[in-house]
């Protein structure tokens, strides 16, 4: 019995690996089946709803918006014709005639028209779809106006609400004051006389509070609908192939933006199919009912598994197209990714265990480390006592050494930050400069009026459970402690609950990471203005809004730049953030996959995309 | 014996109730919500999203509305994954979780008996120590070490397995079942030593041996079937705990099962998807320890007369 025993796993596992082992990397080559690891689970593949990086790997192969990614670095503009084959642009910048490919299709065969960007772009656009990224289309006239547009009527249910419970305040006041008035006079005591009219004081207060919610119900109910129609919206089909686009500023900006998915086409009869124009739950996204303009149509999508896009033979363009299929791996576990890599399970994996980036770095071919448009950066609450002084946070910035950070923490290729905005992206040169200089980083300490006798309390670095968020904040920690010589204190949480806190200003400093949606520094120095819900900081600075509002006025992009630079130096003179260093995107890729360059934003279009062995 | 299993399933149905209840304000008293992202929403579009799922209605409101859903049979949407139900996802991660939960067990029953009816009878040997020694070890070495060390061994350095997947490509199965089920033998292979053990020392096995019966008829006839009782009745917590906590194996394998889903609806705050999941996995912990404790008064003559 026990070598039955002993031989059990043995056997089992010989039974199985009789068959040659092919990997799939192998067998793709010759089947040109791309393998990509996708890192989650994607929401879903509705353009209009989903937000995310695994959903954009997907969707960039099943839709196409009007232009497209460039795969080449070297280009200046960082998208290229997609859908839209050219356009014109007024000299103001602000008007956009596009013109459609008459060869451009649905992947059922049916023709992509102009029309159908008006509707899709309705579609992101109206409320109650509840979609996260209608502000991309906020440039256009009249876009933000129809999507946030209140109906005032919106309140009568409330008010209606409001009159019912009044009425149910008067209803026993009244009974009583009928019970008391019918009462035979002989009988009343002063005590029911005094009961009477201090019933009948309450009825009259009560009355009067009706009568204004009545008299707003009439007002209200009076009124017109006034909520803008879509034509008012900045976006027009001219005729079939034609589309117009009449923006609000000259943003120069717009045509990287119409490479982001939210901006892309759905199939209008397809979404109606199943389901209104508002619906987030309709099953247009399964497989089989999937239509969209992409070079590849939804194939298959096991939940947690894999999905698989194959070759779409109605795109315009298919006979670039060279991949057959590519299969998208939801891995969230880097490790697994890794190992699937190296078992030639994967062709490209999403990431890297940044643990194993400084031994990759010395050893393994595979290993890509390319620019990316990301900063990461420390928030700092600026409505609390202590860091509401400038000078607290110019010294907390002045004490970190930002070298040491990437060289000795991070340690995969990331850069040291001075500005918010990643220099570099689309020529954006910012000349900020944040010093490494704990001697004036402790004055501006002392200036602030901390000493000895006055120490500094206790500060807390909020960040999201994360071993590497962990050790720069370790880093961090230490250098705060050393060179200024305050007790600092780390608090890791939850994602949901990370992010609760920092939005309700429930933090002192906390870990954040900005990834750029467009390739322009708008998207970074946007974020700090008063009223962005992103700013999440506190910090409002009138000059500093106006001065990146006046720059979206203006066509000329290196004026705008100059306006944009000052902004930038208002925000690192202020400090109500501390950058620390500019993401690189490190991950793993075969050397079979050819056509694929290094991209800002990571966003690769897969018709460039092929597999061969050198 | 019918008696008390209708008594335990008419008792089961307050339990979920409960269950349903108390993970329901469990859940909207944790911070954070579905719809808190990185890239915050502006309070215009939070409102419309509120409205699409019904939360801007009263927590009590919510409550009624899901609990008269769940009487239905209606687990309703889920948040994470607009335009899919929550009783679709279970229904994807399902029969996975099972078919790796049935492998793990028969792996685990049949090193984990066969290992400890041996060490049993052949006490204080090496075929005693052995099997023990290891099977403590088994104990010990969490699933998650042990998963990426049998990956290292047979999926990258000897390369004869796939690493990940599950039915994607051939053998992709055995190291996930392996790896789950070798904590659970290592349980059982302890269990059924000591149940033996007990047993083997009564005197209706000494009766059995003066009846001159062989001793391969003593161990499989007589002693097995008292000496399994605590494996048996092991073996419902372990089938659930198994299902429930397959979640490691399967995110370390990159399998499609339920477990994932059920972590993950967590951290999402996707509350339809962590209600459904919990209520099913709780229904699934009642539904296997009622059966265990049938199959072990059903094996014990002695409860059986009771009863």
């Amino acid at each position: 019995m026990n070598k039955i025993l002993s031989v059990f796993p043995i056997t089992l596992i010989f039974l199985f690996s009789c068959s040659e082992n092919i990997t799939p990397v192998d067998a793709g080559l010759e089947k040109q089946i791309y393998h990509h690891g996708n890192g989650s689970e994607p929401q879903g593949i509705d353009p209009h709803i989903v937000t995310g990086v695994p959903e954009h790997h997907i969707l960039i192969s099943l839709c196409e918006g009007l232009t497209i990614p460039n795969p080449d670095p070297n280009d200046e503009n960082g998208y290229m014709a997609g859908t839209a084959e050219s356009w014109s642009i007024s000299e103001d910048g602000k008007e956009y005639i596009f013109k459609i490919n008459e060869n451009a299709k649905w992947s059922n065969g049916d023709p992509v028209t102009a029309a159908d960007f008006v509707w899709s772009w309705k579609r992101i656009l109206t409320p109650s779809l509840g979609s996260q990224y209608p502000d991309m289309l906020y440039y256009l006239e009249g876009a933000m106006e129809y999507h946030t547009y209140i109906d005032p009527k919106d309140e009568l249910p409330e008010l209606r609400q409001l009159a019912e419970k009044q009425y149910g305040l008067q209803k026993p006041l009244l009974d009583d004051l009928y019970e008391l008035k019918n009462k035979e006079i002989r009988l009343l005591t002063t005590l029911d006389v005094e009961r009477i009219q201090d019933l009948e004081k309450r009825l009259s207060s009560i009355q009067a509070v009706l009568n204004d919610i009545q008299a707003e119900i009439n007002y209200l109910s009076m009124l017109k609908d006034e909520r803008p129609s879509f034509d008012t919206v900045g976006v027009k089909a001219i005729d079939t192939h034609t589309l117009k686009v009449n923006l609000k500023n000259p943003t120069p900006f717009f045509l990287g933006l119409l490479s982001h998915y939210s901006t892309w086409p759905v199939h209008k009869e397809t979404v109606l199919k199943f389901g209104d124009i508002d619906d987030r739950n309709g099953e247009w996204t399964r497989p089989g009912n999937f239509v969209c303009n992409g070079p590849f149509q939804l194939k298959s999508w096991e939940l947690n598994n894999k999905i698989i896009v194959e070759k779409n033979p109605h795109y315009y363009d298919a006979s670039m197209v060279r991949l057959n299929e590519i299969h998208y791996y939801p891995v969230s576990n880097v490790m697994t990714e890794d190992r699937m890599f190296r078992a030639g399970q994967l062709h490209l994996t999403s990431t890297l265990p940044s643990q194993k980036c400084p031994i990759y770095i010395e050893e393994n071919p595979n290993l890509r480390i390319d620019p990316y448009m990301g900063t990461y950066f420390y928030r700092i609450n600026t409505e609390n006592e202590t860091l509401s002084d400038v000078r607290v946070r110019k010294a907390l910035a002045y004490s970190i050494d930002r070298k040491l950070l990437v060289d000795k923490v991070t340690k995969c290729g990331q850069i040291p930050a001075y500005s918010f905005t990643p220099p570099g992206t689309n020529g954006y040169q910012p000349n900020t400069e944040i010093p490494f200089d704990p001697i004036l980083a402790k004055s501006l300490l002392q200036e602030a009026g901390y000493s000895e006798t006055n120490p500094f309390p206790k500060l807390e670095i909020l960040f999201n459970t994360n071993e590497d968020h962990r050790k720069l904040a370790l880093a961090v920690q230490q250098m705060w402690q050393v060179n200024l010589g305050i007790e600092v204190e780390l608090v890791n949480q939850d994602w949901k609950v990370y992010l609760n806190r920092e939005m309700i200003g429930d933090f002192q400093i906390s870990r954040a990471g900005w990834i750029g949606d467009y390739e322009d520094p708008n998207t970074f120095l946007d974020l700090m203005r008063p009223n962005r819900g992103n700013n999440k900081t506190g910090w409002e600075d009138m000059e500093y809004d106006a001065l990146v509002e006046k720059a979206n006025t203006i066509n000329n992009q290196s004026e705008r730049y100059d306006l944009l630079y000052k902004a930038e130096e208002i925000l690192i003179e202020n400090m109500p953030i501390i950058p620390l260093y500019t993401y690189v995107r490190a991950y793993q890729l075969s050397s079979d996959v050819k056509g694929f360059s290094p991209h800002i934003l990571d966003h690769h279009h897969p018709k460039f995309i092929y597999l061969e062995r050198d | 014996m019918l008696a008390i299993f209708i008594k335990r399933i008419l008792f089961a149905i307050p339990v979920l109730l409960a269950v349903a209840s108390i993970t329901f304000f469990l859940i909207k008293m944790a911070p954070g919500g579905p719809f808190d992202a990185d890239r915050a929403v502006s309070p215009q579009v939070l409102k419309n999203l509120n409205e699409a799922y019904n939360l801007d209605a009263s927590n009590w409101e919510q409550y009624i509305d899901y609990m008269s859903g769940l009487l239905q049979g209606d687990l309703g949407p889920s948040f994470r994954f607009p335009g899919r139900s929550v009783t679709e996802m279970i229904g994807t991660g399902l029969p996975v979780t099972f078919e790796l939960a049935f492998y793990a067990i028969l792996i685990a029953l049949f090193m984990g008996v066969l290992s400890g009816v041996l060490a049993a009878l052949k006490r204080n040997t090496y075929l005693d120590f052995i099997p023990m020694a290891i099977a403590m070890i088994g104990i010990c070495v969490p699933t998650f070490l042990m998963g990426p060390l049998l990956v290292l061994i047979f999926g990258i350095n000897l390369e004869i397995l796939p690493v990940s997947g599950w039915g994607q490509l051939p053998g992709d199965k055995i190291l996930p079942s392996l790896t789950l089920g070798f904590a659970y033998a290592a349980y059982i292979a302890r269990l059924s030593r000591g149940g033996m053990l007990e047993v083997l020392n009564q005197d209706f096995i000494r009766t059995a041996r003066a009846k001159g019966l062989t001793e391969r008829m003593i161990v499989i006839k007589h002693a097995m079937q008292g000496g399994l009782i605590p494996v048996v009745s092991f073996l419902g917590p372990a089938i659930a705990g198994l299902l429930a906590g397959s979640f490691v194996v399967e995110t370390i394998f990159q399998i499609p099962g339920l477990g994932r889903f059920y972590v993950e609806a967590a951290f999402n705050r996707d509350y339809t998807m962590i209600l459904g999941t919990t209520i099913f996995f709780s229904a699934m912990i009642v539904f296997f320890n009622l059966m265990s404790d049938l199959a072990a008064l059903w094996l014990n003559p002695r409860s059986r007369d009771v009863s």
